[in-house]
């Protein structure tokens, strides 16, 4: 068993870590949009740690990914298999492929220390497939951590506004 | 109002074909509101959402709001979600507890079972009035039945008892609550709900193909059968991948080792396909050990034995129900239009079970039934395709003639397909289909081609 999925919940903003300035954080966020929006899903993984975690539950302030459905919830192994999917020739669900437009603003780093920082933002996403656009927004928690120099993500939690809706189905990633 | 006959509905079913207007006209769709949602028995929940007096949820059949209510005296009430005055929808929230049931808009207050309790003003009202007269009560609906703590509603006043309507598939609920160590079960884990462009049919209809996996699934197929064991899991990857490799097992083993049974008034299920004993105790988990140890000691090794011998995959009770015993997984199919559809898929709680097995239930549903998994979505892209290209003249008759000179009876009443991918299960719905819209007991999808249509 992994620890347990970290709770969204912030109570007090931890004392500003000098290493993880907003700007940094910011300008890692909208570079995963753009790889998302570009279709560059291996790069995307690749900015996954290795024992990452990624989701999307199926409720408000859903509090684990273990005892309640979700729209989305991978661990590393089934991340890279999703991702590996989106490659396939026969992915008809992605048959004609969907196009997506990303917008990512009020970034705030939550927490911040040595060991990472907790980064809130929100985001809006088109997708416009087969004569159908639709529209997803919310709120995301990204839980960075710096590895061999770089900002890795070891946890994506996605909050959609309407996660509790009916929806047709969900291939692109968040 | 629609303009089909029974005669005109009767020949667009014929041995081994249906006509495509029965999954895209829209008056077709009307008269299966009303002859099949209007009348047969229709899964509405289950008793662990209103374990006590004053308990509720919302839910509908066909277009019609109902509450599903266990009164002040413990028994279940189903309800038009209707007050009796403007008509206006009384209860809002999805689930809840309560003592009575108010309309927010002239304040109309009423007891659980439906009966008018008080209203504001009363000496308005002309002088005929009267709380007493069911006229002024939300509707109950007919016929409330449960069997073992899963609840139907049928709004025929009569006809067959619950029982007698399920028929040979109460072994398949007996085998979703007969798992549980405490003999119990209880929904839990939230719910999925999703959404297609396609007629409600086509999700039954797909609960018990066994010749669409390796095909429709070949991109989940492949992407698991690459991935590499030696990475980061919490477990929840491991039910899933499994899950996905096994989709890819070869022709001959859909052909030969799955088995589809059908039963009378449109049930069915599909066996289990996966080539070992079971897809739990497979994965060689202390964790199922510690599950027959929990069952045995409740129930004894014969009777455990003999439990986890069923091999059951998806079981479908027609109209709008599939269940899957294994890993506790049940979903309710509600028609919105002839091409729109929407389900919802719930997980169940086996009580007395090792915690952990609840996890896998909610990993096996993520990935199987959720909006966002890696198999579903190539499903819904299928019903949406079908939608699409029913929706035009062009091929009028859709073929559901596999296994159609191969199928036998079964030793319970029923018939199942000598090969695993017979559509024995498609036509056995529109056998029951046509005795909903016309009466005609005949099998007619099934007939044999000798015995032909005029």
């Amino acid at each position: 068993m992994s620890a347990a999925i970290e709770s969204h919940v912030v109570l007090a903003p931890a004392a500003a870590d000098p290493g993880w300035s907003l700007e940094q954080c910011e300008t890692f966020l909208l570079h995963e949009a753009r790889l998302l929006d570009e279709a560059k899903f291996d790069a995307w993984l690749a900015l996954f740690t290795a024992d990452a975690q990624y989701w999307v539950p199926s409720e408000p302030d859903q509090q684990s990914p273990y005892d309640t459905v979700s729209l989305m919830y991978d661990d590393r192994r089934l991340l890279e298999t999703r991702v590996r999917r989106l490659a396939s020739p026969r992915i008809y669900s992605q048959e004609p492929r969907s196009r997506t437009s990303r917008i990512v603003t009020n970034v705030t780093v939550d927490e911040s220390g040595p060991d990472g920082a907790l980064v809130r933002s929100k985001f809006m996403m088109i997708e416009f497939r087969r004569g159908v656009q639709r529209l997803f927004g919310g709120t995301c928690f990204h839980r960075l951590v710096r590895q061999d120099g770089s900002i890795r993500i070891r946890l994506k939690r996605i909050d959609l506004v309407n996660c509790d809706a009916p929806l047709d189905g969900l291939v692109v990633p968040f | 109002m629609p303009r089909h006959s029974a005669e005109d509905l009767l020949h667009r079913v014929q041995p081994a074909r249906v006509h495509r207007s029965l999954y895209a006209d829209p008056d077709i769709f009307e008269l299966e509101l009303k002859h099949i949602f209007g009348v047969a028995w229709i899964y509405v929940g289950h008793e662990s959402q209103v374990r006590n007096p004053g308990d509720y949820f919302c839910t509908r059949v066909g277009r019609k709001p109902l509450i599903v209510v266990r009164d002040a005296g413990g028994t279940l009430k189903v309800l038009h979600n209707q007050c009796a005055h403007r008509g206006s929808m009384v209860v809002a929230s999805d689930q809840g507890h309560t003592n009575e049931f108010q309309c927010c808009y002239h304040g109309w207050t009423y007891h659980l079972d439906g009966r008018l309790k008080a209203v504001p003003l009363q000496n308005g009202y002309p002088q005929d009035f009267d709380p007493a007269n069911p006229k002024t009560s939300m509707l109950q609906v007919p016929r409330v039945a449960s069997y073992r703590g899963f609840i139907f509603v049928s709004q025929a006043p009569d006809g067959p008892t619950l029982e007698e309507s399920l028929g040979y598939m109460t072994t398949s609920l007996d085998d979703m609550v007969d798992r549980a160590p405490d003999g119990e079960i209880e929904v839990a884990g939230g719910v999925f709900r999703h959404t297609y462009n396609g007629n409600w049919k086509l999700y039954l209809e797909n609960l018990c193909d066994a010749a669409h996996p390796w095909f429709t699934h070949r991109s989940s197929i492949d992407a698991a059968q690459q991935q590499k064991d030696d990475v980061f899991s919490d477990g929840s990857g491991e039910i899933a991948i499994r899950q996905m490799r096994q989709n890819g097992a070869p022709y001959s083993f859909w052909e030969s080792q799955v088995g589809i049974w059908t039963y009378p008034n449109g049930h069915s299920y599909l066996g289990d396909y996966h080539d070992d004993a079971k897809l739990v105790a497979a994965m060689n988990d202390p964790l199922f050990r510690d599950y027959i140890a929990a069952m045995e000691a409740k129930k004894g090794k014969d009777r455990t034995k003999q439990i986890l011998e069923v091999r059951r995959w998806n079981s479908n009770v027609y109209p709008n129900l599939s269940f899957m015993s294994q890993f506790q997984q049940l979903r309710v199919i509600h028609p919105i239009a002839v091409d729109r559809t929407e389900v919802h898929t719930y997980c169940f709680r086996l009580r007395g079970a090792p915690d952990r097995m609840f996890q896998n239930t909610i990993s096996f549903a993520n990935i199987v039934n959720g909006t966002g998994s890696l198999v579903l979505t190539d499903d819904l892209e299928i019903y949406h395709r079908i939608g699409l290209g029913l929706s035009s003249e062009g091929a009028e008759w859709l073929e559901i003639g596999r296994g159609f000179q191969s199928d036998e009876p079964d030793a319970h009443g029923g018939r199942k397909g000598k090969n695993s991918t017979s559509e024995i299960y498609i036509r056995n719905m529109f056998d029951a289909w046509l005795r909903y819209m016309t009466g005609d007991p005949r099998q007619r999808s099934q007939e044999n081609l000798q015995g032909a249509v005029a």
